[in-house]
């Protein structure tokens, strides 16, 4: 196990690594970031001052080398823009894009597994049609019209939610959260659904398929034989087998929403690190850009490890194999 | 003579496909006694796992019972809700399934599905629940039975598997046990020894038992009364020692012929020509016309019963009349 988990460590790291160097060099040729940041009104002087401030005078090759100095001593670079640590900047947004990929993740799975189930059970009935019809919607449509459509019917038709923005916010544990307060909450929703969306679809498709596969075997007819309510068959015998599928999936998205809410953020003003990488990419402000790409390698290969440690938990015969290896 | 645990009368199960409509159980009746055990011996595909389903009421689609009388304790099944059969199942009438390896639930332990099932029935405590459990797994010849309800299904090995899924039908000693082929997927030491076990337990308890099998050496050992069946209906019917002794129906007559024994040694082995006939296209007549030696122009009409002896009837217009020699 612990072999298991070093060689895992020593994975990410190499990832990352080189992660970092693409995204350092493509940053350099997409564009001088000094044609954005220096006011071309300052005397040559003041100019030139700046460039060498930034470290921009630098060929890029030195450049690259003082960013993996930086690297090594825990320091990502200090953004062109903002002026503060490129790390500081992102984790001070990161909670509010946390917070909304936990909502849209339970959004998935509140709706998702119940109508995949029920789909799955009923294949023949009217409802299943629906659910399984806009799942087909959901997956199809692109997601920045979807959230337009949110919007359209929710705040301008119908005004009963707040079309942007993050609403009022209370500390938990020194971090801002809107869920906690009933306009953060209003807030909240619209954004968590629109970044639910594709989500629940997957989740709806995936546990159809697992419900009507399993509810084929002998085991669960098993069940009924032996009397149990169709509450516990459904909720224990059939559940239980469909989610492994479901939290590999699911483990897999949840960097997805984290790392690409930037739609969604964009379209519901959300002061998350998507919206942040869209203003950075936009100024060239490098350092952010690739601070938060390396963030984002080290969040995917953390959630793939806790995914592993879901299965195990789920299914006992992984967890003998596991034992074995 | 006391009341029939089970009484089927004239118990008729089709299954409406898109090819028509398949009759899988024809006209079936047969009584079971307390501490009887009646075996059901046919072919693959000669109705006898769906008159087991057909009397648990757990046929799937599009099976359906069309008529007939289910009376277990003189209350006829076809006429319970789902409610009071989820009550009756597993309580009053138990099932074993043919292949342990996929009859208990894989990512559950023993334990959560043998105290589920007592205490969907029967209003004890955890505790109380486990102990039963416990009692159960020891009598069927479980060693270590607490240890044992720790463990997951695959951690088990078949004959294993399959007696705890006989302490389970045992468990809550129910008045009739529906045995679907239980030891075909073991192999035959592990089936003696299951053979064996459970002419122990039944010796002791008078519930009835239906035994269902192809095998007719299994049946010889354990059954007291026989039905044989054929597309769909009970061809011969008798006690176990004069239906194998004198089987009056040619087809039972074949069957028995094709148990290879000491007296055929060296001989070719006999069989019965042809196969089982599709229930789609059965056509009038008797069934077994086509495979049967004895046919005659007589046999283009259905035949009726014709008894031979008190309780040994068969279906035929030419029975086999001379003793087995």
């Amino acid at each position: 196990m612990l072999a298991y988990l070093i060689r895992r460590l020593g994975q990410s790291f190499l990832v990352m690594a080189v992660m970092a160097t693409i995204v350092f060099f493509g940053l350099y040729m997409v564009g001088n970031p000094i044609d954005l940041l220096i006011n071309p009104e300052d005397d040559l002087a003041a100019q030139e001052e700046a460039i060498r401030r930034l470290g921009l005078d630098q060929p890029v090759y030195i450049q690259f080398l003082q960013f993996l100095k930086g690297v090594a001593t825990g320091n990502l670079g200090v953004s062109f823009v903002h002026n503060t640590p490129a790390l500081e900047l992102i984790l001070s947004r990161l909670p509010a894009t946390l917070e909304l990929a936990f909502f849209a993740m339970l959004f998935a799975v509140l709706i998702g597994i119940p109508l995949g189930m029920f789909a799955g059970l009923y294949p023949k009935s009217p409802g299943s049609r629906i659910i399984m019809g806009g799942s087909i919607i959901g997956f199809s449509t692109p997601n920045f019209w979807q959230g337009l459509m949110l919007i359209m019917l929710f705040a301008v038709f119908w005004r009963v939610l707040p079309s942007g923005g993050r609403g009022e916010t209370t500390e938990l544990f020194g971090v801002p959260v809107s869920f906690l307060t009933l306009d953060g909450l209003k807030h909240l929703i619209l954004p968590a659904l629109n970044l639910a969306i594709f989500k629940i679809s997957l989740v709806i498709r995936l546990s159809r398929a697992g419900t009507a596969e399993v509810s084929l075997q002998d085991y669960v007819k098993y069940a009924r034989a032996r009397g149990l309510s169709e509450k516990r068959v459904v909720g224990v015998h059939i559940l239980k087998n469909i989610l492994i599928p479901v939290v590999t999936v699911l483990g897999l998205e949840l960097g997805n929403v984290i790392a690409f809410a930037v739609v969604t953020e964009t379209v519901f003003a959300w002061p998350g690190i998507g919206k942040l990488l869209i203003d950075s990419i936009g100024l060239l402000d490098r350092p952010v850009v690739v601070a938060y790409m390396m963030l984002t390698v080290f969040m995917f290969v953390m959630i793939n490890f806790f995914v592993d440690m879901a299965y195990s938990m789920l299914d006992p015969r992984i967890r003998i194999k596991a034992g074995k290896a | 003579m006391t009341a029939p645990v089970l009484s089927v009368r004239n118990l008729v199960t089709e299954f409406d496909t898109r090819a028509g409509t398949l009759r899988a159980v024809n006209n079936v009746s047969f009584d079971v006694q307390p501490g009887e055990v009646l075996g059901i011996v046919g072919e693959s595909g000669s109705g006898k796992t769906i008159t087991g389903f057909s009397i648990m009421q757990l046929l799937d689609q599009p099976g359906k019972v069309k008529s007939g009388e289910i009376l277990l304790n003189g209350k006829d099944l076809n006429k319970e809700d789902s409610r009071e059969l989820r009550k009756l199942r597993g309580d009053r009438i138990a099932m074993i399934f043919q292949d342990p390896m996929m009859t208990l639930n894989p990512v559950l332990r023993i334990d959560t599905q043998m105290i589920e099932t007592i205490q969907a029935h029967r209003n004890v405590s955890k505790a109380e629940a486990r102990q039963i459990a416990e009692d159960a797994l020891a009598q069927v010849g479980i060693p270590s039975p607490a240890e044992r309800l720790k463990t997951y299904p695959h951690e088990m090995s078949g004959g294993m598997r399959q007696r705890v899924v006989i302490a389970i039908a045992l468990m809550l000693e129910p008045d009739l046990i529906i045995a679907d082929e239980p030891t075909t997927a073991l192999d035959v030491t592990i089936q003696s020894q299951i053979l064996y076990e459970m002419q122990r337990l039944l010796s002791d308890r008078n519930m009835g038992l239906i035994w269902i099998t192809h095998d007719l050496t299994v049946v010889a050992g354990l059954a007291h009364k026989v039905a044989v069946m054929y597309a769909g209906r009970i061809v011969e019917y008798g006690s176990v020692n004069e239906l194998l002794d004198a089987p009056a129906h040619p087809y039972t007559r074949g069957l028995i012929d094709s148990i290879p024994s000491n007296a055929s040694h060296g001989k070719r082995l006999t069989q019965i020509p042809g196969m089982t006939p599709s229930l789609l296209n059965l056509g009038d007549g008797c069934p077994f016309r086509p495979r049967c030696s004895k046919a005659t122009d007589a046999c283009a009409v259905d035949p009726d019963e014709h008894t031979l002896s008190e309780g040994h009837w068969v279906r035929c217009h030419n029975p086999v009349l001379e003793a087995k020699g």
